[in-house]
């Protein structure tokens, strides 16, 4: 396990610094969320109806920002041959990789998304929960995302394309982590949305790896 | 029967006979299925309507079935590493792409008289989307990529990804109670609709499924002499 650690510490240093780090990702969430007000016009019974919902929009769409380099930086100056070559499993490389991605967007935005939230009129009731759907969905964005990033490797339309076969994938997670706030906030019962997303997210944790790993293998072959 | 046809030299020669078979008995049964459809009674809810169902259906179960077949091909091919498995999930994902258009937009039309709306956000309508933006995705990808044997393997696993969601496609229904039809013909205890208008629904079904694997044959022809030709043009370069 200890190169386990010596790969999560530098995938870690890596993506913080990656385009910015969190604070890119974080910027971004703040303009959509601004947005949303501006171009719905502003009356505030319509913005609390909509602020649980969106503010896990601007979540997924804010997690897709620096998926782009997660392997293409690697496998450009040719880090990710060595990885390959190394004594890990390229599979470990991916959860390091996926893991420093959640760490470092993931966290940040998940603390952010209850403030959205609130501040687009969402009731502060809300919060914990937008936080911890936030915390556990953002683990399915980053695994989720490590796949299409690992899939569209050597790919000519790198972002585009990426957002293009990642978004569908996210809707479970939309559903079930918008669904479980919505609920909430209807006072209905919250947990099985809560579940659900979980199991998703920890599908993905376990089966993501083989096929961002068997894809690295298909580009650099 | 899939060993001995995944020579290309083979399929070629299978394919040329089966293809225009299937091919002319899909437009019998279509021929059949809309003769019998047309000559069904109107609902006595949903009157004229109701016969969209002969169209819409099919093309949504089609839907599912293509990207069945476009998985199975890339599973052959991400495993077997076969050239003619990769030409046949490459030949079947836009082939896929429309059914699914057409199931959407038939749902659409359909929809409005019934619903009064062109679209809702139900899990079933939004699943479907989801496999159509599927199709494309997988497309999208493969054109990006130049290296076509890593484009077919990239966009495999793409594929295999996605089979996670064809569950998710069937089982919303079950998930979440909503607007769309639940399980009318797949009903446990037999299909709750009747006889006069299952007829016409399956023989349009058999009709959509032989249709496919028709153009399906076509398109994976298509692919070996496109194949061929590059290989050619590969050599007369040198």
């Amino acid at each position: 396990m200890n190169g386990f650690g010596v790969l999560l510490k530098r995938e870690l240093a890596m993506a913080w610094n990656r385009g910015g780090g969190p604070a890119v990702a974080l910027a971004f969430n703040v303009c959509a969320v601004t947005l949303l007000p501006l171009a719905s016009g502003g009356s505030l019974d319509k913005l609390k109806l909509l602020a649980p919902g969106f503010s896990w929009v601007a979540l997924a769409l804010a997690s897709l920002l620096s998926l782009e380099r997660l392997f293409e930086r690697d496998y450009e100056d040719g880090a990710l041959d060595l990885l390959a070559l190394g004594p890990a499993p390229l599979e470990l490389v991916a959860v390091a990789k996926c893991l420093a991605q959640w760490v470092c967007t993931g966290i940040p935005l998940a603390v952010f998304a209850p403030i959205a939230a609130t501040a687009l009129g969402a009731d502060l009731a809300l919060a914990p929960l937008t936080f911890l759907c936030a915390l556990i969905g953002g683990i399915g964005f980053a695994f989720v995302g490590g796949v299409g990033a690992a899939v569209s490797l050597g790919a000519r339309a790198g972002g585009v394309l990426i957002a293009v076969i990642v978004l569908p994938l996210f809707t479970p997670l939309a559903i079930f982590g918008g669904g479980a706030i919505a609920s909430l906030a209807m006072g209905l019962d919250w947990r099985p949305g809560l579940l659900f997303l979980s199991a998703y997210s920890l599908l993905f944790l376990a089966l993501g790896p083989f096929a961002m790993a068997m894809a690295c293998r298909n580009a650099l072959s | 029967m899939i060993t001995v046809l995944a020579n290309p030299q083979r399929f070629l020669a299978f394919s040329r006979v089966a293809a225009p078979i299937l091919g002319a008995l899909a437009a019998i049964l279509a021929a059949a299925a809309l003769w019998t459809g047309w000559s069904a009674p109107d609902d006595y809810q949903q009157g004229a309507t109701v016969r969209l169902m002969f169209i819409h259906v099919p093309a949504a179960i089609t839907g599912m079935l293509i990207y069945g077949c476009l998985a199975g091909s890339a599973f052959f091919g991400l495993v077997f590493r076969h050239l003619l498995a990769d030409a046949a999930a490459r030949a079947a994902a836009p082939l896929g792409a429309a059914v699914t258009l057409l199931g959407l937009i038939t749902g659409s039309f359909w929809g409005r008289p019934m619903w009064g709306a062109w679209w809702v956000w139900d899990a079933r309508l939004t699943s479907y989307l989801i496999l159509f933006l599927f199709f494309v995705g997988y497309m999208a990808l493969q054109a990006s990529i130049d290296d076509e044997t890593k484009a077919d393997r990239a966009s495999g696993i793409l594929a295999m990804v996605g089979v996670i969601m064809l569950p998710i496609v069937h089982y919303s229904v079950l998930w979440w109670n909503s607007l769309h039809q639940g399980e009318t013909i797949f009903a446990p205890g037999g299909p709750k609709a009747s006889a006069v208008y299952l007829t016409p629904l399956f023989l349009m079904w058999a009709a959509y499924s032989l249709g496919f694997g028709a153009l399906w044959m076509v398109r994976i022809r298509g692919e070996i002499w496109r194949r061929r030709a590059q290989a050619l043009a590969v050599q007369g370069a040198r």
